[in-house]
């Protein structure tokens, strides 16, 4: 009886169309949020808030940005750590040159120049599809991490090249980027852009453009024939995956590591994006959360398990096996639950919502 | 105009006033290009057979010159261990149609290739838990001094690797065109209906077929792993034979073999001649961009079939 | 079936608002259409009739510009062409389903038959990523009228199924309630009732009956089934092997020797 919609009546489309039409939804959201904004900060101690909560919000993001356009415009993209770093240098030089631009429009438009990135690299998508399309997206990869390698004008001419993210601030004093904003104000800036992207990205799918989006992704020649033009769509479904990609680097570089460096955002980046993609769920906002914490945690599951049961593994061998995880779990996902954890969330509480009367 | 000359004068003037140089340089890529082939073939055997786009070939690759040098390094004279390995191929390729393709055979095509690099993810790591990480030299005792023909100085070793390759494609020829399964393989390429007339199951011909792409892979990890050390950077080489498909087609061998021979040319002169106008290494995206621009044009590749879609 | 039947006596027609001149298509040695020519007049109902493989299929795809002929022209509306866009051809108002069902399968029925509407929904990315006033508004405008589309096909109770998990005939329904919902002029229907046994090829002809009497739509179908098309078409074309055999009214065509020879006269199906 904890979960049921019996008795819910929608008198109008308009209820029926709520962004979550069911009140425990609803309830289990505001008590997510009340969670996310307050107990965290207040509970976690600033290791926790600084290596699980951060990396965990700018993974989801990207994940929501790869998601947006694999799981629902149903795109192949592996470049999607070239296009994080873009967002990441596109912060930097932004906010070096501009020092008094709000770091929240240094962000927005770091991830609307990734954007822009993005279509560019999108417009083979127009002729091939799939696998073709997936290795057409390989070039961005390597060729955006070498691009940021290579000229110097991107790192202002720094000779590390690994440069820090200069700090900014927020409402007057209230630092949020570099090394020496709080993990506390960290989070909560983090959270707040990711959790506003990922209501808009819920807006976004359930309009007619992620209507246009999945359509594509369904049967591509079909939706061309009611009217959907490829065009549009795809370089759209492009745009807006590369824009939230964008922000993530940008955040990623800017909170999480406070450093601005294009190795971090190798072709290993991407293939991780992707499988949090395919573990939590493709096509499913919610999903990109859970694949993000997924793969988040299991490292740090792998790295203490061993030692809490005794054993000592070194390093090494439990990266391996981290590897040999991961990929088993991926086609185990394929195989089993190509909708990944969010529907068995989802089935989860459709047995919730029968309890205690299954039939 | 500084960088425009740079682009459209300076390597012109430099390889007509440096001819041999430039030769050097093609022949130095061409025979680069020959082990790209090599790689390639291994994908475009398996995706002819069963449709799938083998993104673990290069894992495969990795997987195969990691289970021979760790052999050889137990002491194992190279004879035995190559036998092995090749034993360990083919037991890999069976399980892989019995765990994973076998559960997969009606998804649609992107969803096994994900699952392939799951399976490639899979045996690089477990490649190295079992073997190690650290770079292993792999000596089988190819030589590898520099001859010169005419002026033209060229590795032994390279020519080594051109002509196995080259027998190794003749030897699969042979393979594919005489014997029966070869034939079977052919059909199934062709289609499953008539494959399973010819009284063959689909299951033993996909692991054939994977056994046989794990074979060209081990020789591709000899090869590769010989030049650069057997060490995990071989899985970013063996990613340098997707372009080289894309170039060639996914369904033809000689498309794999002149794709790759192309991407090693392309690359090389790229680097060596225009390389200083760009600051340097672009080999790393050269072969990819190369391939996204041809794709604009032909997406189907050089020699692959035409898409035609139909509703 | 019978019952529709009185209906065709007293229709009227206007003008020609689809004609097919002197068509050509082949595929590499596959001659599909040869110098084909046809016309199709407002609010009539025409069936496109013939055996297998006869390229029946392929005129369709030629009028929505999926397929472009080698030879001949379109005439839509007054405006000439060889070929066009699909997409275009949609925002022309053709719009039609397909032989073999061509839903999005990984949405439900609503999200389906909304996509028909898409070329009428313009509300840019940031309203919909805000889903506030404008855009809201819009939603629902056209929710309202794929709701009416969905009542009209007594669709209701799999509104919010994926269309993946629904049976054949209703799959069917949906896709003509996706068609539908573009508001089109000329309906394409691609055997719309292959597959389906006696009742649910009742209820689809009525439907498609409905839709031509009560908005005017033209519409263009290809049917094996001899007894629905004489029952519901007001004009029969026959295509063979890519050419025209006849055309005409319903009774001219089963009464034509050469279309019995080559068609009535062996057992379909
Ligand atoms: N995209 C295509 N590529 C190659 N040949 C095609 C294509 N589309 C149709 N054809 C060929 O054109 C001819 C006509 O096909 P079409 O589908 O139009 O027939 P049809 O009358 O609809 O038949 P059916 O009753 O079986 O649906 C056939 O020989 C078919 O093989
Ligand atoms: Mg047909």
């Amino acid at each position: 009886m904890l979960y049921r919609e019996a008795g819910q009546f929608k008198s109008s489309y308009d209820e029926d169309q709520a962004i979550f039409p069911i009140l425990q939804d609803r309830i289990m959201l505001a008590i997510v949020l009340i969670v996310a904004f307050v107990a965290v900060p207040l509970l976690f101690n600033e290791y926790w808030l600084s290596t699980i909560m951060l990396p965990f919000l700018v993974f989801s993001l990207a994940a929501l940005g790869l998601n947006l356009l694999t799981g629902y415009a149903g795109q192949l993209s592996l470049g999607t750590g070239g296009f994080m770093a873009t967002g990441a240098f596109a912060a930097y030089k932004l906010a070096v040159a501009f020092p008094e631009m709000n770091i929240i429009i240094v962000f927005l438009l770091s991830g609307v120049i990734t954007a822009g990135v993005g279509v560019l690299f999108g417009i083979p998508s127009l002729r091939i599809k799939g696998f073709y399309l997936a290795v057409a997206t390989l070039a961005s990869q390597f060729f955006l991490i070498w691009m940021f390698n290579k000229f110097p004008w991107f790192t202002n001419y720094s000779s590390s090249g690994v440069i820090s993210a200069p700090p900014r601030a927020v409402f007057g004093d209230y630092f949020v980027t570099g090394s020496s904003a709080s993990p506390q104000a960290k989070y909560l800036f983090a959270l707040a852009f990711v959790a506003l992207l990922a209501l808009a990205a819920k807006n976004i799918v359930r309009s007619h453009i992620g209507r246009g989006w999945m359509a594509i992704r369904d049967m591509d020649i079909a939706a061309e024939i009611i009217g959907i033009k490829p065009l549009q769509t795809k370089l759209g479904a492009f745009a807006v995956s590369s824009f939230y990609c964008g922000i993530s680097g940008a955040l990623w570089a800017f909170i999480y590591t406070s450093s601005v460096e294009a190795l971090a955002f190798d072709i290993t980046r991407s293939f991780q994006i992707l499988f949090m993609v395919i573990i939590g769920g493709l096509g499913s906002v919610l999903g990109s959360f859970l694949g993000a914490a997924f793969i988040v945690l299991l490292p740090i599951l792998l790295s203490n398990a061993p030692t809490m049961v005794g054993l000592n593994i070194s390093v090494d061998l439990i990266s391996h096996m981290e590897f040999m995880i991961m990929g088993a779990l991926i086609i185990f996902f394929l195989i089993v639950e190509p909708h990944g954890l969010a529907r068995l969330w989802q089935v989860a509480k459709e047995k919730l919502r029968l309890w205690p009367f299954p039939y | 105009m500084e960088f425009l000359t740079a682009i459209f004068v300076t390597p012109f003037v430099e390889i007509v006033s440096y001819p041999i140089f430039f030769f050097e340089v093609v022949i130095g890529g061409l025979l680069a290009g020959v082990m790209y082939s090599l790689v390639a073939l291994g994908f475009v055997l398996i995706f002819k057979a069963s449709g799938v786009f083998n993104f673990a070939q290069g894992a495969m690759v990795l997987f195969a010159a990691l289970t021979l040098v760790g052999l050889m390094e137990h002491g194992l004279p190279w004879w035995l261990a190559l036998l092995l390995t090749i034993a360990v191929m083919v037991l890999l390729a069976i399980t892989v149609e019995k765990v994973v393709l076998r559960k997969l055979v009606n998804q649609e095509a992107i969803i096994l290739f994900m699952a392939t690099i799951g399976l490639s993810y899979f045996l690089d790591g477990f490649g190295q838990t079992i073997w190690g990480s650290d770079v292993k030299v792999l000596d089988l005792g190819i030589p590898s001094a520099p001859l010169e023909f005419g002026g033209i100085l060229v590795n032994e070793f390279d020519i080594v690797a051109a002509v196995s390759a080259g027998s190794l494609v003749a030897v699969l020829a042979v393979f594919f065109q005489k014997t029966r399964i070869g034939r079977a393989l052919r059909a199934v390429a062709d289609d499953h209906q008539a494959a399973l007339s010819v009284g063959i199951p689909l299951k033993t011909i996909w692991a054939i077929v994977w056994s046989v792409a794990g074979l060209v892979g081990l020789v591709a990890g000899i090869m590769w792993g010989t030049k650069l050390g057997v060490q995990f950077t071989l899985t970013l080489v063996a990613l340098k034979a997707l372009p080289v498909l894309i170039l060639g087609g996914f369904t033809s061998i000689p498309g794999a073999i002149i794709g790759g021979l192309i991407i090693g040319m392309g690359e090389k002169v790229a680097e060596v001649f225009w390389g200083a106008a760009f600051g340097g290494a672009i080999e790393d995206w050269f072969a990819y961009m190369l391939a996204l621009v041809f794709l604009l044009f032909r997406p189907q590749g050089l020699f692959g079939d035409k898409i035609i879609e139909r509703v | 079936m019978d019952a529709y039947a009185p209906q065709k006596k007293e229709r009227v027609f206007g003008d020609v608002v689809l004609s097919v001149d002197d068509i050509s298509l082949s595929f590499g040695g596959v001659q599909a259409l040869a110098n084909i020519s046809f016309g199709v007049r407002e609010h009539q109902v025409l069936a496109i009739i013939g055996p297998n493989g006869a390229g029946k299929s392929s005129m369709l795809n030629v009028i929505n510009g999926f397929y472009h002929p080698q030879q001949g022209t379109i005439t839509y509306k007054g405006e000439t062409r060889r070929q066009m866009k699909p997409h275009q051809a949609a925002r022309q108002g053709v719009a039609r389903t397909f032989q073999n069902i061509a839903l999005f399968k990984g949405m439900s029925t609503l999200d389906n038959i909304m996509t028909g509407r898409n070329t009428m929904m313009h509300r840019n990315l940031l309203w919909q990523a805000l889903h506030v006033g404008p855009a809201r508004k819009e939603e629902l405008e056209h929710r309202e009228f794929v709701e009416n589309i969905i009542d009209f096909l007594e669709i209701e109770h799999i509104r919010k199924t994926p269309v993946g998990r629904l049976p054949y005939g209703l799959q069917k329904r949906v896709e003509l309630g996706r068609a539908l919902a573009a508001q089109p002029e000329l309906l394409l229907l691609d055997e719309p009732m292959a597959g389906m046994n006696l009742e649910e090829k009742e209820d689809m002809s009525r439907f498609i009956l409905d839709v031509n009497d009560e908005f005017g739509t033209t519409i263009v179908l290809i049917e094996h089934d001899m007894g629905v098309v004489m029952d519901i078409s007001d004009h029969v074309v026959v295509l063979d092997y890519g050419r025209k055999l006849a055309d005409g009214s319903p009774d001219e065509v089963r009464s034509n020797q050469e279309v019995i020879d080559a068609y009535l006269g062996v057992a379909h199906d």
